[in-house]
Order: C-alpha cells, then structure tokens, then sequence
C-alpha cells in the first residue's frame, strides 16, 4: 500500500543517520532526496514540506515526519523496537536520550575551531568513557542478557552501536576498558539487517570530512 | 502504594519546568527536593541515584528516571496524555519537539553574554512568530478542534500552553497575530488542573532571574 520511506536530508550523517540506522535494522527499505544547495531547503521550505523549515524530513506511511525523535520514536514503534511496556519503553528512552546526547558530542567534533578540537576531543572521551560507556557496560553486567532491555532487540541497541562505531572512529581503542560492550558491538554488528547495512555500498554514509563542511554551511546558513 | 512521585532539580524553571507542568495538568500531586548546593549534587551523584551524573531525576514508580524527554514521555502515556495511536503520538510528539526547541532558546536566554542578549531575544521572538506559533495556528484553524491532537487534551496541548506563557514573559503581545493560539491559551487556561497550576502558590516556579543564574552556574560549574 505504502511506498517505501524518503528520506530528505544532505548526503551525510548528520541528524538524519541515526533514522537510516534505525530503518535499516528493521529491515525497511528506504529512498533518498538528497539537498545538495540552499536552493534545494528553500524549495522543500516553500512548498510546506517541512513543518518547522527544517530537515531532516521523511516521507512516511502519509505524513511529512520532521524532528529526528519523533520520526524515530515513530519507526521504532512500528516496528517493534520500543519495548513491550511503558517501563521497557522508560527504560529505552533514557538510554537512547544519552546516547543522543554523546552522539552531540561526537557529530560536532568536526566543526570545532582548530584551537578548540583538542579540547573538544578530550571532552568527548571523558564523557563516553567516564559517564556514558560505564552505564551500558554495567546495565548487560548485571542482566547478563544480549540486549540492553527486555531481553529483545531494541531501539536501544540499534543506537548503542551506531554511537559506539562513531565513538571508536574518533578513537580506535575506546572501548578498551568495556569487555562486554566489546561483545556487545560484535554481536549486534552480525545481526543479519544491520551486519548488511554495515557492509560498502549500503546506505551508511561516512563521517564528515572538514572539506565538505564548507558546502553543508552553504546549504543551511 | 503510589507514592507521590519526587522531582530532584534546582528550584527553578530549567529542564525540569515542563515535567512539572504535565504532572499537574494530570492532576498528580508530587514532591520536590531541591538541590541548593554543589554538595547536594555530588551527594546525589555519589549514592548512585543519578544514571548518568545529570538531573533532572524523578523518582516514580520505583524507577529513578533521568533524561527529560524519557520523563515526559513516561508520564504523557502513563496518564493518557499521549494520543491514541501510534500516529496520533507522531504528531504530538512532533508538536512538543518545536516547543521543545523554541522553550530552548527561551531557557538558555538568561546565560548568554549580556551582549548577545538583545540579539537572542530577538531571534526568539523571530522564531516564536515565523516559524513555530503559525504551525501551530494552523493546525488549529484546519481542523478547528479545541486540542492540536485527536480532539483531545494531550502532552502537546499542555507544553504549548508552557511555552505560549514564556513567550509572552519575552514579549506580551507576542500571540497578536495569532487569535487561535489567543483562545486556545484561554481555554486551556482554564481546565481546572491547569488553572490550579497557574495560581500563585502552586509549584510553579517564576522566570529565571540572574540570581538564579548565579545558583546554577556555581552547582553545575558552567
């Protein structure tokens, strides 16, 4: 009935992959209209695409979903990825809003001035090591259990390891300390829709290099 | 067994302030134990109450919950205030991400540089009128129900009231060119819940003044 998702966003990670993640760990096919000038926002903008003016916009199931939480929100419901309870659902949220929160931290590593970054970069492995990493390690510690909640693959999971893969690119071994997130990535890596998304030509984009920041300021300023 | 459910914060508005707001308009009376101190922080921090180091934390239903937008969410579906499907959700919670947003900027207004501040305040209240207060009066107007979801009180009607009200505290005739959202603050007024609420005494806590500022800034060191 329905048509596939369409995703509109630049061609890069940004607030929009987290929504490619999550489609993909479904198992849900999705397009992609990518904005490549400011030309290209103002005509979505003037054709009342975008509630509030802004990307990341999809088209789904008839509506123009906008704001990245509630399009996620929305996708993880759907498809089961939200807990069978509203405790499990709790549970879920709270993890997930940290993960979003490092994920800040992580996304805007690369637009930092050049006297800022090495600041910017101890912050981020303080925090993801002292007061992100320790929480996920302790939480499959003390259940034991493959998934962070309920015992099921979840949200939760999905953004986990999409931060934790982000976290490692920005530095290779820091996860040195956390065995069981290790085991963790490694796990949630091989299952079969995400091990498929992982893999050279899905729809995962690479990070941001400092050469295309120049272009993406000229699209949204 | 229901305990009243116990919110840990400053006293004062921050990111706390919304969770406050759904509580009463749900009708659901709680406590608060405010943290005055830097020490009263690393206390809470140092006897493992706090999942990630951070406050707001409230403690309902023997879970001590972190993250605002986990809180709120939690108690809106707890209490019914969450729509009645999973598209009805979608749009309530696209509905409180712009508020959301727009009480952001709102929030951090007090702990800019003096000097940025006339030029923050006016992005505000360019953003309030351009491109958040029509979404909503549109959707007002399109359907031409009393509440924006599902012809029924929800979280999106509640947090629009909050930031509605913060918005006139920026500038009082803000809602000028919006008669729907003139009504709708009205109506909304008046349930009774949110009357209560908006009488003096309530927990409702005053706007951010540069006292409070102080405060905040020597608890969380920023």
């Amino acid at each position: 009935m329905s048509g596939k998702p369409k995703l509109h966003y630049f061609n890069g990670r940004g607030r929009m992959e987290s929504i490619r993640w999550l489609l993909a760990a479904a198992g849900v096919e999705f397009e992609e209209c990518f904005l490549e000038t400011k030309d290209d926002l103002t005509k979505l903008q003037k054709d009342g695409s975008l509630l509030f003016q802004q990307v990341p916009m999809v088209e789904i199931d008839g509506m123009k979903m906008v704001q990245s939480r509630a399009i996620g929100n929305y996708i993880a419901a759907k498809y089961n990825l939200y807990g069978k309870d509203l405790k499990e659902r709790a549970l879920i949220d709270m993890y997930v809003e940290a993960v979003i929160d490092l994920n800040e931290l992580l996304m805007t590593h690369t637009f930092q001035p050049a006297d800022k970054k090495e600041q910017h970069f101890a912050t981020i492995v303080d925090k993801a090591t002292n007061r992100y990493f320790p929480v996920y390690e302790k939480v499959l510690k003390d259940h034991g259990q493959d998934f962070l909640v309920g015992n099921r693959f979840s949200k939760a999971d999905v953004q986990l390891l999409e931060t934790l893969l982000m976290a490692e690119e920005c530095k290779p071994d820091i996860l040195a300390k956390f065995p069981l997130l290790q085991s963790f990535k490694v796990r949630i890596s091989n299952i079969p829709t995400i091990k498929k998304f992982l893999q050279p030509g899905s729809q995962r984009k690479p990070p941001l290099q400092e050469k295309d920041v120049p272009k993406l300021m000229k699209i949204f300023h | 067994m229901a305990e009243k459910p116990k919110l840990h914060y400053t006293n004062g508005r921050g990111k706390m302030e919304s969770i406050r707001w759904l509580l009463a308009a749900a009708g659901v009376e709680f406590e608060e134990e405010f943290i005055g101190t830097k020490e009263d922080l690393e206390k809470l921090r140092n006897d493992g109450s706090l999942l990630f180091q951070q406050v707001p934390m409230v403690e309902i239903d023997g879970m001590k919950m972190v993250q605002t937008r986990a809180i709120l969410s939690y108690i809106a579906a707890k209490y019914n205030l969450y729509g009645k499907d999973l598209k009805e959700r979608a749009w309530i919670d696209m509905y409180v991400e712009g508020t959301t947003d727009l009480m952001g900027m709102i929030m951090y207004l007090p702990f800019q540089p003096a000097d940025t501040k006339e030029k923050n305040l006016a992005l505000i209240i360019e953003r309030a009128t351009t491109r958040y207060f029509p979404v909503y009066e549109k959707a007002l107007k399109d359907h031409g129900h009393d509440y924006l979801v599902g012809n029924k009180l929800s979280w999106a009607d509640i947090h629009l009231l909050e930031a509605i009200l913060m918005a006139e505290e920026c500038k009082p005739d803000i809602l000028s060119a919006f008669p729907l959202l003139q009504a709708f603050k009205g109506r909304t007024s008046n349930i009774p819940t949110i009357k209560k609420f908006l009488q003096p005494g309530s927990q409702r806590k005053p706007p951010t003044d540069e006292k409070f500022v102080a405060i905040v800034r020597k608890i969380f060191n920023i």
